[in-house]
């Protein structure tokens, strides 16, 4: 059986929706921000610049990841940046995390669409064999 | 969608009965092609709706009515201001998104040896696209005369002309939006954003009145087969979204804190008369009057960049319509005029002729009604009607909506060849981002010919026009 991908969007309806996987929740959160970046680019073609420093609080992890999506589409946005990579440490209910990215580059990333925001739709955060699953879908 | 569960009431309305928690019926306004392509989602999203507290007459959806978070997109639901909730799902994330089309007194003929120079002219200046920046940069006060004025802020500010403010909804400027209900991220996320188009399925087209079908409607809104207009297609941009996000998150405590039982917690809502549906509302109003300011300053640039191709055009505005909304106004419930807080996500307001909230020179006929359709086929300009007022609170289709996902059709579709094949049929295409063209091919959209005939079927808003693109600049 292959190896089930770190990072991937699937389709849901007219949607999209994004997927991270782990072997803790922290990466899965991680790689569920690499799957929004491919929402937008291929996060292959991003160049590692600039970090930028974030943290969120929920009480579930569900929400930790609605809040985690929200707080990379804010930074996106803010700030004219795609993100390349991202490291991540989950403390009971606080996400701290560094995001390594570069300023948008239009010529050479193609960015095709900016992410609205993350939803409650098709949420899930859980165990998934001996890792961690990490997925919802994202409004564009 | 399976038509079991549906009576059929006429030969474009289909009625779901009242079952279970359900308060009103639902109502889907469409042909039966049109009801047998709607996903099952659509189905179980409007009669959750019908559940909600303080919903009057029914739960309806619109012929081009899709799944969306909470309400489906294409949905219409009216609340009662003292029983009744308002719902950010109700609304969507793209708040006050919608159309704006503008008359150039320019003909096919005309602009068609300077059509390259025009769509090059255009795509330079109307920044389109992810990470785009507009002109203006806002401050906190500015930013509070922008969040409370609206398009009647811009044309003030100089970004266009005060006779386009009657030919917006809401004369260009939203009442009772509350600054101080709008968070510091959203706006930041607004600074420099004013005046730029955005991406996705968001668009400027010059197109060509192609079809004529209703006379008498289209001499009262200027239209004459062979005219050149202009339509814009964007919303609230990140402002809007923040709004919406940070609403999906508060409502949902909201609605456990009032009691209210949700079948879906994406219809996540707070009551009318409420301290968080207050603030809702107050924000919301807030983010309609940025997309107004938006198509405002876009109007604004495509009016120097025409200027500058064919000096001999005179943009003047047709009208303005939102699809993205929650709205006060008065409709008939129950035999009598009531106020309601009439929702329309990915709807467009639809008034009939007589409409008391019309310009003059628009009155007769009624409310113009802006309809997007894709790159490379129609869009259409629809007229409010009297039986749309009585059966859909004055509410009409929106737009052609994806048939297929983004995803799928960017494994099937390659951005150079949409273009190629586009501009062998004589539409020229701008984008910053090809993969963008691929994921907004035509052929992931479905027929909004087939929409707009099912919405004069059904008696919800009549055909005027079909336009056709020549230019399309795509975020």
């Amino acid at each position: 059986m292959p190896e089930k991908a770190a990072f991937e969007n699937f389709a849901h309806d007219a949607d999209i929706g994004v997927r991270g996987r782990g072997g803790t929740l922290a990466e899965a959160l991680a790689n569920a921000g690499r799957a929004l970046t491919a929402v937008v680019t291929d996060p292959a073609s991003i160049r590692e610049v600039l970090s930028v420093e974030i943290a969120c609080e929920a009480a579930h992890p569900e929400e930790l990841l609605f809040d985690w999506l929200n707080a990379l589409v804010f930074e996106m946005a803010t700030r004219r940046v795609l993100f390349a990579r991202y490291e991540v440490k989950v403390e009971g209910a606080r996400l701290v995390a560094r995001a390594f990215g570069e300023p948008v580059d239009v010529t050479r990333h193609q960015p095709a669409v900016e992410v609205k925001g993350a939803t409650w739709t098709g949420l899930r955060v859980g165990r998934e064999g001996g890792g961690w699953v990490a997925e919802c879908v994202v409004d564009v | 969608m399976d038509l079991s569960r549906l009576k059929r009431r006429s030969e474009f309305e289909w009625v779901i009965e009242p079952r279970g928690k359900m308060r009103v019926p639902g109502v889907l306004f469409a042909s039966e092609p049109l009801v047998r392509a709607m996903d099952e989602k659509v189905l179980e999203q409007v009669t959750n709706v019908a559940t909600l507290p303080g919903i009057r007459v029914a739960s309806m959806a619109m012929p081009d009515a899709h799944w969306g978070y909470g309400f489906a997109v294409g949905g219409v639901a009216a609340f009662d201001p003292d029983e009744g909730v308002v719902s950010a799902g109700g609304v969507g994330f793209d708040i006050s998104c919608g159309v704006r089309c503008l008359r150039t007194r320019l003909t096919r003929a005309e602009v068609e040896p300077r059509k390259k120079d025009l769509a090059d002219t255009l795509f330079r200046t109307i920044p389109a696209g992810v990470g785009s920046r507009g002109r203006i940069r806002l401050s906190g006060e500015e930013m509070d005369r922008m969040l409370r004025g609206g398009a009647k802020w811009a044309v003030e500010k100089g970004w266009g002309e005060r006779g386009d403010l009657e030919r917006i909804e809401e004369g260009g400027a939203m009442k009772d939006a509350r600054p101080e209900a709008v968070s510091d991220r959203a706006r930041a996320r607004m600074r420099d954003e004013v005046g730029t188009l955005g991406s996705g399925n968001h668009y400027l087209e010059v197109q060509e009145v192609a079809e004529v079908h209703d006379a008498e409607a289209a001499e009262a809104f200027g239209l004459q087969r062979g005219d050149v207009v202009v339509s814009i297609h964007c919303g609230s941009r990140g402002f809007g979204h923040q709004i919406g996000t940070e609403a999906l998150r508060e409502m949902l405590d909201a609605g456990r804190r009032h009691g209210i039982d949700l079948p879906d917690r994406e219809l996540a809502c707070a009551p009318v008369r409420s301290k968080e549906g207050e603030h809702y509302l107050g924000a919301m109003r807030s983010a309609i009057n940025v997309a107004l300011a938006n198509r405002q300053v876009l109007t604004h640039l495509s009016r120097e960049a025409f200027g500058s191709v064919l000096p001999q055009s005179d943009l003047t505005l047709l009208y303005d319509v939102s699809h993205n909304t929650c709205k006060v106004e008065t409709h008939e419930v129950d035999g009598k005029p009531r106020e309601v807080y009439v929702h329309r996500k990915g709807a467009t307001r639809a008034w009939g002729p007589g409409h008391p909230g019309l310009p003059g020179r628009l009155r007769p006929v009624g409310q113009p009604v802006l309809i997007g359709g894709t790159m490379g086929t129609s869009s259409w300009v629809l007229t409010g009607t009297e039986s749309g007022m009585r059966a859909s609170f004055g509410s009409a289709c929106h737009g052609a909506g994806r048939s297929m996902s983004r995803h799928h059709a960017l494994k099937r579709w390659n951005g150079k060849q949409v273009v190629a094949e586009l501009e062998s049929r004589g539409i020229l295409i701008r984008s910053p981002s090809l993969r963008g063209v691929a994921e907004e091919a035509p052929g992931a959209y479905k027929d909004v010919a087939e929409v707009v005939e099912a919405t004069e079927k059904a008696g919800l808003a009549r055909r005027v026009a079909k336009l056709l693109p020549i230019v399309t600049i795509k975020g």
